[in-house]
């Protein structure tokens, strides 16, 4: 029977939001669900699709600030021979984004920007994203650092500025494509965990126990239906 | 309008897809019984490709995973609702503060929970003869161990039998090796004597049947498995039974507003909206099933008046709703600078929760406070979402060097500190309380027209001092772990860090069982003392809670009264 079929044929009540009949079965096999699709927004209902439209349809950030944000965000995570931009994975985009789902962003985001230009103004009479590397960087250099005792709404407020980009910028970038490739996560894909390797166990100066590990599966088992003795053993 | 009556009369009307009713609904349909099940929200299939959150990157959702309203613990949770749903409000009552999380859809809050699968132990039935709080439940371990042992087989949990006196031994399926950042744990709780096990969660490390996959570790199943290895009511209860020709009709989308009851004051079905078109239906059965959530059953009863129940349907007692209480909980975390420079050459994704825990290990009896508690335990190379390298380097305080900056040394200090956090979380027991209550809200309604639950929930001192063990505890394990604190110590200001109720979704007691109709709203078989055609097979009918998370109860009383209820119809008792 195909399963997909039968359930179609008994959702009753209400037309079920995106069912339709897919050949998908669950299988045992590891090897069959390796790809997974690309780029698609995933598993959304309705009113969350309508949301995130709507959130895509607004502008936040006017053709200045893009500049701007791109240059700043660009000072944050460089170009380099060997890493790549923030511009690269579209940080800026990213913040747009941001700014709009969380909109106590946006006054921080933007007035920050206004007193970047300020006080670039005033030091070097020219707009932020115009001045010269070495002129922007002296105007980073007074409010990227912070001092972690000082509760965050104590700080001042261009310090808090960018401490915002600056997290905005990690994050956007570390979850992008080539940020996690930099990190160098290595997850989200089938595998079979069989524990922690041995040369990452002594970095550490841990080992496992032989009793433990007695206990745990058998990975060359895990194919063959398990059963058990009355008492609760796996005999298989 | 007139209220539009489906003609087909159910052998069981099951209220709610999720543990106790996806259960209800096998049982009951593979014994032949006709069932219809009735659930809030959407169908769900974590096998059909629209539906699937799982193996997607940060970088397909525009605000990389972020929580939203819909999905408190980030946009790729399956679970759909939280504890904000537009449209379906809630109330507190005299300033107290309860959090009711409710999943809308297909398996409902199956989809979302940590799979962590503890039995109940002898003395977590019988909690009453052993400190004198609360009340005993009027069954026993003995009673329950039965259908325990069939959910294990059926539902498939890895854990290790370790004959604990209380945290009793199964059919466990092998568990995976500890991770990196457990081996500490395992190292730093025992230095302080507190005993390390290998958890007990209910994914599969092994085939359990040709209709399941094996776990591939992506470490995801709050995002739902698409070759069903983890446990969710609708992928290892509702299909299962459909495939195997179980005459189950969904009804999706369609919210019970109560249950409809004839002269005799005997059920005959239930009222329903259904959300897309608004109108109100009626289903008829001979047997009524409520599965809809501790508070949502109670809210249900609450909401079916009539002149033969004029406080409500089997709340005779005035017991519907009352004694409702949810785990406690409480949290620290701590960066662990042996854990620093991690290198990054392997996938330690592991199953979708910790591979190791701590049951309680205490006794209360030279303790301040009555029950205890389990520690989870978290941390690893995750992979990165929303927030990862938010205050970077934040961790430069701890080695005198400078905080905050721009440029390479992100980059590199992003990588140093990569992995590095250890965090741990308590859950325990506290004691039900005839105060701590839902109860109907006459002054709001839904935007079904449906009357609200309004909460009224106070943590006692008990409570209060548990989590300050847990501190006090997670303290000792962190140091003995060589950590750097994140954040300063929860105090007495903030209860210690106590969550608010409802915070940990355990939530039970509402319908309480007992052998006394006066104290209780359902016997032992969690059938209505006052009506005897209807069934609650949710964590409402629980006496008390534990120092364990209640969906492993919930699966094997839920299969214990589902076979009750076979056992009743075919004798014709009801």
């Amino acid at each position: 029977m195909d399963r997909r079929k039968s359930l179609k044929s008994i959702v009753l009540g209400s037309v079920a939001g995106g069912l339709a009949i897919h050949g998908c079965k669950p299988s045992g096999e590891t090897e069959q669900l390796v790809e997974s699709p690309k780029i698609t927004y995933p598993g959304r209902v309705p009113l969350e699709e309508e949301l995130i439209q709507e959130l895509h349809d607004e502008q936040f950030l006017n053709p200045h600030e893009i500049a701007t944000l791109t240059i700043l965000c660009d000072l944050i995570l460089p170009a380099s021979e060997e890493f790549k931009a923030a511009s690269d994975a579209e940080v800026v985009d990213f913040i747009e984004f941001m700014a709009k789902d969380v909109p106590a962003y946006q006054p921080d985001i933007r007035g920050g920007l206004m007193w970047l230009d300020h006080k670039c103004n005033t030091e070097n009479s020219v707009e932020f994203k115009d001045a010269t590397v070495e002129q922007q960087k002296a105007i980073l250099d007074e409010i990227a650092y912070y001092d972690p005792e000082v509760p965050g709404n104590e700080r001042p407020f261009e310090v808090n500025f960018f401490s915002l980009i600056r997290n905005l910028t990690m994050t956007g970038f570390y979850t992008s494509k080539i940020g996690i490739e930099e990190i160098g996560y290595k997850g989200n894909m089938p595998n079979v965990w069989d524990g922690v390797p041995d040369d990452v166990l002594e970095q550490h100066g841990v080992a496992y126990e032989e009793e433990w590990l007695a206990k745990c599966v058998d990975q060359s088992k895990r194919g063959v239906i398990a059963e058990w003795d009355e008492k609760g053993n796996l005999i298989t | 309008m007139q209220i539009i009556e489906n003609s087909t009369v159910y052998d069981a009307i099951i209220v709610g897809s999720g543990a106790g009713g996806g259960m209800s609904a096998k049982v009951l349909s593979e014994a032949g019984l006709k069932v219809a099940v009735v659930e809030a929200g959407p169908f769900f299939d974590p096998a059909l490709p629209e539906h699937q959150t799982q193996l997607k990157w940060p970088y397909e959702s525009p605000r990389r995973g972020k929580s939203t309203r819909f999905r408190p613990f980030g946009d790729f949770d399956a679970a759909y609702g939280g504890w904000d749903i537009e449209g379906e409000p809630y109330t507190q009552k005299d300033g107290t503060q309860f959090e009711w999380f409710r999943s809308r859809m297909l398996g409902g809050r199956t989809n979302h929970w940590g799979r962590i699968s503890l039995r109940f132990g002898p003395k977590d039935f019988k909690h009453k003869d052993v400190d004198g709080h609360g009340d005993n439940w009027p069954i026993s371990y003995d009673d329950v161990k039965p259908y325990y042992d069939k959910v294990d087989k059926m539902i498939g949990v890895f854990g290790t039998n370790e004959g604990l006196p209380n945290d009793p031994d199964g059919f466990f399926l092998p568990p995976p090796k500890p991770r990196l950042h457990e081996l500490f744990y395992i190292k730093g709780a025992r230095k302080s004597n507190i005993p390390v096990y290998p958890s007990r969660l209910s994914m599969l490390t092994k085939k359990i049947n040709n209709d399941r996959g094996v776990c591939f570790y992506c470490g995801q199943c709050n995002r739902a498995c698409q070759v069903y290895a983890d446990f969710s009511a609708g992928t290892c209860l509702i299909f299962p039974a459909q495939k195997n020709g179980g005459q189950i009709d969904l009804f999706v989308n369609c919210m019970v507003r109560e249950v409809t009851t004839d002269e005799e004051g005997r059920a005959t079905g239930v009222s329903y909206i259904n959300k897309e078109d608004r109108k109100e239906y009626k289903l008829k059965g001979k047997v009524v099933v409520l599965g809809a959530s501790a508070c949502s059953s109670a809210r249900i009863l609450l909401n079916s008046k009539s002149k033969q129940h004029p406080n409500g349907l089997g709340n005779s007692s005035d017991v519907v709703g009352r004694y409702l209480h949810d785990s406690t909980g409480a949290d620290r975390a701590a960066f662990i600078p042996d854990l620093m420079n991690r290198k990054v050459s392997y996938n330690e994704d592991g199953v979708g929760g910790m591979h190791v825990y701590s049951p309680w290990w205490g006794d209360n009896s030279k303790l301040d406070f009555p029950r205890g508690y389990h520690i989870e335990v978290w941390g690893g190379m995750g992979m990165p979402s929303y927030g990862f390298g938010f205050n970077a380097n934040e961790f430069n305080k701890f080695f005198g060097t400078k905080v905050g900056g721009y440029g390479d040394v992100l980059r590199s200090d992003a990588k140093k500190y990569y992995g590095a956090v250890v965090g741990m979380a308590g859950r325990g027991e506290s004691i039900a309380r005839r105060d701590n209550y839902c109860e109907i809200d006459p002054t709001t309604v839904d935007e079904f027209g449906i009357p609200v639950l309004r909460f009224h929930y106070k943590w006692s001192q008990f409570e209060i001092n548990q989590a300050k063990h847990m501190q006090d505890t997670f303290e000792e394990i962190l140091t003995n772990m060589g950590g750097e604190f994140m954040g300063e110590k929860p105090g007495k200001d903030t209860n210690y860090g106590l969550h608010n109720p409802g915070n940990i979704i355990h939530e039970v007691g509402t319908t309480r069982m007992g052998d006394d109709p006066k104290n209780s709203v359902t016997n032992k078989y969690q059938q209505l003392h006052d009506v005897d055609n209807v069934f609650i097979v949710d964590a409402g009918p629980f006496t008390s809670q534990a120092d364990k998370n209640c969906t492993w109860t919930i699966l094997a009383l839920s299969m214990r009264a589902s076979e009750y209820i076979v056992d009743q119809l075919k004798q014709q008792n009801i």
